[in-house]
């Protein structure tokens, strides 16, 4: 066996029809939404668009071009779009919907299952900062997953927002918001409520900050985080999350989604409205997205930006699709009846029939081969007609 | 209800683990506890269990094939992997500590650490700003000084009996361990009624023991 970069797989034939299929699904959907699909280089300066993406830095691959320069493989789109959109396309059109199905490219640290490459698909609006923004990339995300035949899935919502000023308001300072923020990014409940334990905070704030673990769901959970804050400070994220809510209800959506406010997806990328796709049968997060307000500005557009990204391989491994069986003909033929076959091939093609023509001397083992096909048509000897 | 799939390590934490479901409400069957079996289903509870190398059970919650899964806080450190740490379990405590032969320093040019949690070791004697190499064992860690493979180990340690009994004593304290419980991020949100009831569940029998 020849050996493969770690992470890096083939798509063989059976797969890449699954994915070419659920492909052209989401993407007319997506275009039915209007945006426009575009396509950016695999290789981008690491101080640009390395530097803005959200990917952590030791997960980039990185390479040298030949005035020495670092180049990244990119590690997702949206920040590369964010380059085109900022450098170009915006001054045509704002607010811009662009989106996007590309490979993209994230260095494993160990072994066993993740792969390093992957297909992403996805939508970025730039240039809207509404609510009805959110919402409209919410519920396109939503009509996506439900084209390429997903039924059962739950997105999950927060607010980067929300979760910053409360922090804020209790321990103070950004640096202990941060602390605070990182045990939930891990995911690690235990240590946030050993920390918060270990905070010189009177109990009443203490149990605000523990209560943030366990407030969730659609009806009064963005009430139940409202309590926590003391007094009108800081409730627009609040009041943002309401509306999203209004909204997804006029779109007839609210089914699909569930509120928890203390979802936090980033450290530092999103900076509003941000959700995250889980699905019943895959282990993990099929898709996210969110409001990223300062990457634009990093490219110099100040302007807003919210957008998600759907992993293809995630998606599929949901879905379990089976591929429509081949239905190749194979037209086997020997010199003598070469010019009919290739007639009679050329005529069923432009028909839109797969037809595989191939010369009888160039098969090893007969049996075998045509054993792979249902439908087999003999063109061989001097006359006759073919036989099936 | 949806049915809920628990990863169980094997050993000691096992039995712990099994008492504290039981405490807090869960019908096992009795002849639960000394099943050969792998996997135990327990339909009454719409629970299934699988039993698995306590270092492989974030393994199978990453992945999904559990949804919620018993680990120590060791595992967790040494594996590092992407599942969310809901609730001290506060049972099997011990700690993860440096130990040696008494009264030796360590090598200056390349001091040796043996261990079966090479992560965990060599960010410790990272932060600790000491170069050193890893040897990674997957059992009888002690020996290691004795027989001259390493200057020091980094080890679990609940009693204490075991260092002793192979004439080592311990030098650092690292990290303390309790058992932890873990849930996959998926099931987390897809099936959070009836994780949470468990957490609760799991929890009002914690208060009450460390109340007592």
């Amino acid at each position: 066996m020849f050996e493969k970069p770690m992470g890096m797989r083939d798509t063989f034939p059976h797969l890449y029809k699954m994915k070419k299929q659920i492909r052209s699904h989401v993407e007319s959907e997506m275009s039915a939404w209007g945006y426009e699909f575009l396509e950016t280089p695999t290789l981008e300066y690491d101080e640009t668009v390395g530097e803005a993406s959200a990917i952590l830095d030791q997960q980039l691959f990185k390479l040298l071009d030949q005035q020495g320069r670092t180049l990244v493989l990119r590690p997702d789109m949206t920040a590369p779009i964010a380059r085109v959109a900022a450098s170009k396309l915006l001054k045509d059109r704002n607010p811009l919907r662009l989106a996007y199905s590309a490979n993209v490219f994230r260095a494993q640290q160990r072994e066993g299952g993740r792969p390093a490459e992957f297909e992403q698909m996805g939508v970025e609006l730039i240039g809207d900062a509404s609510v009805s923004g959110d919402a409209e990339t919410i519920a396109l995300l939503i009509s996506s997953l439900r084209t390429a035949g997903l039924e059962d899935f739950t997105i999950s919502i927060g607010h980067m927002g929300f979760v910053q000023e409360l922090f804020l308001q209790i321990v103070g300072t950004e640096e202990r918001a941060q602390q605070l923020k990182r045990y939930l990014y891990d995911k690690n409940y235990v240590g946030y409520r050993k920390h918060v334990e270990s905070l010189s905070l009177s109990s009443i704030d203490k149990q605000r900050l523990l209560r943030l673990l366990t407030i969730r769901g659609n009806g009064d959970s963005i009430q139940d985080a409202r309590e926590l804050l003391e007094g009108d400070k800081g409730t627009e994220p609040l009041s943002e999350l309401e509306e999203l809510l209004s909204i997804l209800e006029e779109y007839n959506l609210t089914q699909y989604v569930t509120m928890d406010v203390s979802l936090v997806s980033h450290m530092s990328y999103y900076t509003g409205v941000l959700f995250e796709v889980y699905a019943d049968k895959v282990g993990y997060s099929l898709g996210n997205g969110g409001r990223y307000n300062h990457l634009l500005h990093k490219f110099g557009a100040q302007v807003a930006a919210t957008g998600f990204g759907i992993r293809l391989d995630y998606l599929i491994e949901a879905l379990s699709p089976q591929a429509e069986k081949s239905e190749t003909l194979l037209v086997l033929f020997s010199a003598e009846r070469r010019k009919e076959a290739i007639d009679f091939t050329y005529k069923l093609r432009s028909e839109g029939r797969q037809v595989i023509s191939q010369d009888v001397t160039g098969v090893k083992d007969m049996d075998r081969f045509t054993a792979q096909f249902t439908e087999v048509e003999w063109m061989v000897g001097r006359s006759g007609k073919a036989g099936v | 209800m949806k049915e809920l799939t628990i990863a169980m390590p094997k050993g000691r934490i096992f039995e712990e683990a099994v008492v504290m479901l039981k405490n807090a409400g869960y019908r096992l069957p009795p002849e639960f506890d000394d099943s050969r079996k792998l996997i135990i289903e327990v339909p009454e509870e719409k629970l299934r269990f699988i039993l698995a190398k306590p270092m492989d059970v974030p393994t199978y919650v990453e992945h999904g094939v559990a949804d919620l899964g018993i680990a120590g806080k060791d595992v967790m450190l040494e594996e590092e992997r992407d599942v969310y740490e809901l609730l001290d379990l506060a049972i099997s405590h011990c700690y993860l500590a440096v130990a040696g032969l008494p009264d030796t320093v360590m090598n200056e040019v390349a001091p040796k650490i043996a261990t079966k949690y090479p992560n965990v070791a060599s960010s410790y004697f990272r932060e600790q700003g000491e170069q050193v190499e890893i040897i990674k064992l997957n059992g009888s860690i002690e020996i290691a000084p004795i027989i001259g493979l390493t200057d020091r180990i980094v080890d679990i340690v609940s009693t204490g009996r075991t260092l002793k009994e192979n004439g080592l004593v311990e030098y650092e304290r690292i990290v303390d361990i309790t058992s932890r419980l873990i849930v996959n991020p998926v099931s987390y949100r897809i099936k959070h009624q009836r994780i949470q009831e468990m957490v609760d569940r799991l929890d009002d029998v914690i208060s009450k023991e460390t109340i007592r």
